[in-house]
């Protein structure tokens, strides 16, 4: 489902200098398959994300999504590519506040291919708890029904992939549980390979596959674990 | 959910100031509507007055002068001419075989504050309005040639003045303001009304030309009754003793002639009469837009463009208004990014929110614009006897339109560009 190979990616420092964030030389994840990448603060945990998402581009090396290679792809069709085969969960949730979660939903379709499911929208937010929250727009939902909307918005467009990026840091110990639950079984339903970002012990426990970014990532490898 | 509708939900987001923008964006429109509507109105008001003959032949003088006092009642006659070269434009006259219709008018009274008209029965008979319709007559008929005392008044004339069938009208001796007291004249009765015609003959009162004469300091009677000689007249009648029989000729003067001429002969009888010693021609049509495009066109046209530029003032406001939501709208511009949406797709966004604010303002303006008309136009209607109304429509207003869309496009390009450019890593 993903693989990525030689990936380097590096920011430029004030003095000019190249700050190197992304060195990976090979990494790998199957259809379906769901893990958990741990890493400290500053582990480039994010960058990782987003270039696996296309939201950035790498410096060099090759990422293959699904079989099509996101490098090689113009900006404006990896746009799509994301749109249609890549959900994304953010740690801010990142809804827009002048929608309802309905249509926050429908929003991740738009930019796909255009012609929003609403039945399946509809679906997705029942499927979530929120059915009696259809129109509610987020200022109107709490904490953790807004990373609910998130994760239904993730899963609009049937993707191959979803990136969950500390999806529980922002919620309250009390839901935590409950939005993990939910990413976990939503993409065991329709089998989406889920990479799930975190630096919590607890959760990173409950997956048979978890990877530490310091070893994977030769950038910032460092003997330490993170989560000792 | 349509581009347009995440276009329409940013600006609901930041109501306030959207409304702000968009009332601006209304009240330059209005202006602009405002002074495209009085421009057409004026514009056809002044080709229109003059409409159903080809001359106007009068004493020496500015021709402008002459069609205005005699066409739009505007300012004062500036002379009268002999009744015999009036006579020259009639069958046996010098210019006989090149007029098909003579008609003298003869000014100098009023009647609450409308000109009184001394003319023929055929000023509505054989001379037509606009583009060739027939004067009609609401109520009542038209004077009689025989019938000294008769007289048919405007529609608004009418309307004002309560003035009905069977009414009597007594003319005060010059032109007099509504109210202003003046030596008043012998009654006349109304016979008829005219039917609206939307020309300045609405707000005038006409009277058989004889019964005119009659009138005191209207003829240079020589019967012992000289007016300019100031003689004493307090035993008798100012306003003539002799009253059914028809004034000497050689008493009789006329304000001017409204002239149908044979097809061809307009511009050869003008210059015979030009190139004479007592009188002048002027062509209505080519004054009023001598006129219309010297003076008047100009003027409107600096009134528009000042219109114009408060409708750019209030563009500018939209891109200020975006502009500065821009910072705060970085972090959704990449949320839709990083759901899949394209650059040029956010830019759009941007473009048609711009769109929507000044088509907005758009439409706002246009209905405050004829509103503003609609509730001028008895005031304009009193002053200037010219009728708008709310409904009242320029084509020219259909510019505005196409024209607005492009002031949008204009002024949301720039912030369009911001959302273009917005780096979506950074701003998540």
């Amino acid at each position: 489902m993903l693989y990525l190979n030689n990936v380097k990616k590096a920011f430029r420092n004030p003095d000019g200098s190249q700050l190197p964030i992304i060195d990976v030389p090979e990494f790998h994840i199957g259809p379906g398959e769901q893990m958990v990448l741990a890493g400290r603060s500053g582990s480039g945990k994010t960058t990782l994300l987003h270039v696996i998402s296309g939201i950035s581009r790498p410096d060099s090396g090759s990422v293959k999504v699904d079989g099509f290679d996101l490098t090689l792809l113009p900006e404006a069709e990896c746009d799509r590519f994301r749109a249609e085969r890549i959900g994304y969960v953010f740690q801010t949730f990142n809804l827009l506040p002048g929608f309802s979660a309905l249509e926050n939903v429908l929003l991740g379709m738009r930019f796909a291919n255009g012609r929003p499911d609403v039945a399946r929208a509809r679906r997705l937010i029942e499927r979530v708890g929120l059915s009696h929250r259809l129109h509610h727009k987020p200022t109107m939902l709490s904490v953790g029904e807004q990373q609910r909307v998130a994760v239904a918005r993730a899963l609009a467009n049937k993707p191959k992939l979803l990136l969950a990026d500390e999806p529980t840091a922002n919620v309250d110990t009390g839901h935590q549980q409950q939005i993990l639950e939910l990413l976990r079984e939503a993409c065991g339903e329709e089998k989406v390979a889920l990479i799930l970002v975190t630096h919590t012990p607890e959760v990173a426990a409950q997956f048979d596959r978890l990877e530490q970014l310091e070893e994977i990532n030769r950038a910032v490898r460092t003997p330490v674990n993170c989560l000792s | 959910m349509s581009l347009w509708k995440i276009a329409w939900r940013s600006i609901q987001q930041r109501s306030l100031a959207s409304t702000l923008t968009a009332i601006s964006m209304a009240l330059g429109v209005a202006l602009v509507v405002t002074v495209l509507v009085l421009h057409d109105v004026i514009d056809q008001s002044f080709r229109r007055g003059a409409q159903g003959y080809d001359m106007i032949v009068g004493a020496k003088g500015g021709q402008l002068e002459l069609v205005l006092s005699t066409a739009y009642n505007i300012g004062r006659p500036i002379e009268n001419i002999p009744y015999n070269y009036y006579e020259e434009l009639l069958p046996g006259g010098r210019f006989a075989a090149q007029v098909e219709t003579a008609i003298p008018v003869c000014l100098g009274d009023s009647y609450e504050g409308f000109l009184v008209i001394g003319t023929l029965p055929e000023r509505f008979t054989k001379l037509h309005y606009l583009d060739g319709r027939n004067y009609e007559f609401a109520e009542g008929r038209n004077f009689e040639v025989d019938h000294f005392y008769e007289a048919v008044i405007g529609a608004y004339v009418s309307q004002q003045t309560g003035l009905k069938i069977g009414g009597e009208m007594r003319p005060t001796h010059g032109v007099a303001e509504k109210g202003e007291a003046g030596h008043k004249h012998r009654p006349f009765q109304v016979v008829g009304i005219l039917a609206p015609t939307g020309t300045p003959l609405d707000r005038n009162v006409f009277v058989n030309m004889e019964g005119f004469y009659h009138l005191e300091g209207h003829s240079h009677h020589s019967a012992g009754h000289d007016a300019d000689t100031g003689s004493d007249h307090a035993d008798h009648d100012h306003d003539h003793v002799d009253s059914n029989k028809p004034v000497p000729e050689d008493a009789k003067r006329v304000t001017a002639v409204l002239v149908c001429t044979e097809p061809t002969a307009v511009m050869t009888l003008a210059k015979q009469i030009n190139e004479g010693a007592t009188a002048q021609a002027a062509l209505p049509a080519q004054v009023m837009i001598e006129l219309l495009d010297g003076i008047v066109g100009n003027v409107q046209v600096i009134l528009l463009l000042l219109a114009v530029l408060v409708v750019v003032v209030a563009g500018i406001g939209i891109l200020v208004s975006i502009y500065n939501s821009m910072s705060d709208r970085r972090r959704e511009i990449a949320i839709m990014r990083a759901l899949g949406a394209r650059r040029w797709t956010v830019m759009l966004v941007i473009l048609l929110e711009s769109i929507l604010l000044a088509q907005g303002g758009g439409a706002l303006g246009l209905l405050l614009g004829h509103g503003m008309i609609g509730a001028l136009g008895p005031t304009i209607l009193e002053y200037t006897g010219i009728a708008i109304g709310t409904l009242h429509f320029s084509w020219t207003e259909l510019v505005l339109v196409p024209g607005l869309v492009v002031l949008a496009a204009l002024v949301g390009y720039l912030p369009a560009v911001i959302a273009y450019r917005t780096d979506v890593a950074q701003a998540l």
